[in-house]
């Protein structure tokens, strides 16, 4: 990877740090954050435990929320509800 | 109080069957012989080494040259994928595996990679089935020496499409490995295989047993360094009161396996349907339907799945879990991975034939309030 690139392929409205946090610390900041923001914003939630690029996207399955994608540590999430 | 200790990891070790128990026993007096030499207790312990391969043998239905005792399911899936790959170099250096192997086939695969060779891995869906279309587009292509599939997940219980996988392998005459740890003496063995593995302590045996059975007719070339014992496929001496052990406990677990699984299959029915209900936020993983009739699997939402995992020790539950925090890379159980299903607060609760009605109910009790607990306790309750 250069320069990152988004996952999404834009801007994300916001960033939440959780590099260096352990599963599930990201997923429990990204269902606290998500609901703080607009319908149709975009959350990247930065994390690199191997587990959150799974984790991630099955909470978004989950909660019926639109994942993104992934591009190394950064995972883009919409909130669609 | 401290409660009572129940077992729900089969799928790693069962306690040891009585039969096995007693085989053991009376092996340990009879069987510390060395099998290959010419004197009366050395002769005895052949006997025994003969008797315990015959009785595998005709249990799994297969001849007694066919079948070798390894020192661990794991050595077995060692030998078959890389005695596999060896006996086929001419064909190729490609294996073909599942998405979800045992770590030890994923092991025994990076080392032919390290070594030059190569692989090709095909995806399973979320429930944990094989994706037959891709398994038979790349065991179609050139230079595939082997292919390896898990008989069922020993993660989250999906039973695979085994006799269809290898009737694709058959097309283009290449030979099937099969991991069987999780089906031996639990539910009949597919068919269409040239190699198959086991584990004795799974089925009740005692640990440090393994079953590897070559087909007559299949290209396997040890992948050891050369040594007589166990028709050269399994080097050194075996642990003769084990494998005497093992063999009179696959006897009879076998026999009792259709019984087990019309006893147990509804059980792991309700926790699935119970889990599912009275856990909020649960994701029960794996086939509904085309599964093992012991294993079941879910993962608690927001919940640290080593946390869970001594919580529910201390109330005296054995369970097991495929979250990253609970291995010792720290990373997700490459199944679940694989499934694309949650990860973390991940439980996998196996039966044996100890496992009462009222075990289960006591788990089902308790798990609630110990995952609402350690909820509470992380501070994630209603998000
Ligand atoms: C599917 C599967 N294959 C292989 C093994 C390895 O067997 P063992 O534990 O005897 O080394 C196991 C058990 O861990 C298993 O579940």
């Amino acid at each position: 990877m250069t320069a990152p690139e988004s996952p999404a392929g834009g801007e994300p409205d916001e960033i939440i740090d959780c590099l260096g946090q352990r599963c599930p610390l990201p997923v429990i900041a990204l269902a606290r954050r998500l609901p703080e923001l607009p319908v149709g914003a975009v959350l990247r939630v930065l994390a690199d435990d191997p587990a959150a690029a799974v984790d991630i996207p099955a909470w978004c399955r989950m909660r019926a929320q639109e994942f993104l994608g992934t591009n190394g540590p950064a995972h883009d999430i919409r909130r669609t509800q | 109080m401290i409660p009572s200790p129940v077992h729900l990891d089969a799928a790693t070790a069962a306690p040891l069957h009585p039969v096995a128990r007693q085989a053991l026993l009376a092996a340990l007096d009879d069987g510390w012989a060395d099998p290959d030499r010419l004197y009366a207790s050395a002769r005895r312990a052949r006997q025994l080494l003969d008797a315990a391969r015959g009785a595998a043998a005709e249990t799994l239905g297969v001849r007694p040259d066919e079948l070798s005792f390894t020192a661990s399911g794991t050595t077995a899936a060692h030998s078959a994928v890389l005695g596999g790959l060896a006996g086929r170099r001419r064909a190729g250096a490609v294996l073909v595996h599942s998405a979800i192997e045992h770590s030890a086939v994923l092991h025994a695969t990076q080392r032919h990679v390290s070594g030059g060779g190569a692989a090709s891995e095909v995806p399973v869906d979320r429930l944990g089935r094989l994706d037959l279309d891709a398994w038979s587009r790349a065991v179609t292509e050139p230079g595939v020496a082997l292919a390896a599939l898990i008989a069922a997940s020993h993660e989250v219980g999906t039973v695979q499409p085994v006799e269809a996988a290898a009737a694709a392998c058959a097309a283009v005459g290449v030979p099937l490995y099969v991991d069987a740890a999780q089906v031996v003496a639990r539910t009949p063995v597919p068919a269409g295989w040239s190699v198959l593995s086991a584990s004795a302590r799974k089925w009740g045996g005692p640990p440090g047993v393994g079953l590897l059975v070559v087909r007559k007719g299949t290209r396997w070339e040890s992948p050891w360094p050369a040594d007589e014992h166990e028709s050269g496929r399994a080097p050194g001496t075996v642990n003769l009161p084990a494998v005497v052990a093992a063999a009179a406990s696959l006897r009879a677990a076998a026999a009792d396996a259709a019984a087990e699984a019309t006893r147990l299959a509804p059980l792991v029915d309700r926790i699935r349907a119970r889990v599912a209900a009275e856990v909020p936020d649960v994701e029960v993983v794996g086939d509904p339907e085309r599964r093992l009739p012991h294993l079941v699997t879910f993962s608690c939402l927001y919940v640290d799945g080593e946390a869970l995992l001594h919580a529910l020790d201390r109330r005296g539950f054995a369970v097991s879990s495929g979250s990253s925090c609970t291995s010792s890379t720290l990373r997700p159980s490459h199944v679940l991975e694989a499934m694309g299903v949650l990860s973390h607060g991940n439980v996998r609760v196996s039966l044996h034939r100890d496992t009462t009605e009222a075990d289960v109910e006591r788990f089902l009790a308790e798990l609630p309030g110990i995952v609402a607990d350690l909820r509470a306790q992380a501070g994630v309750v209603g998000l």
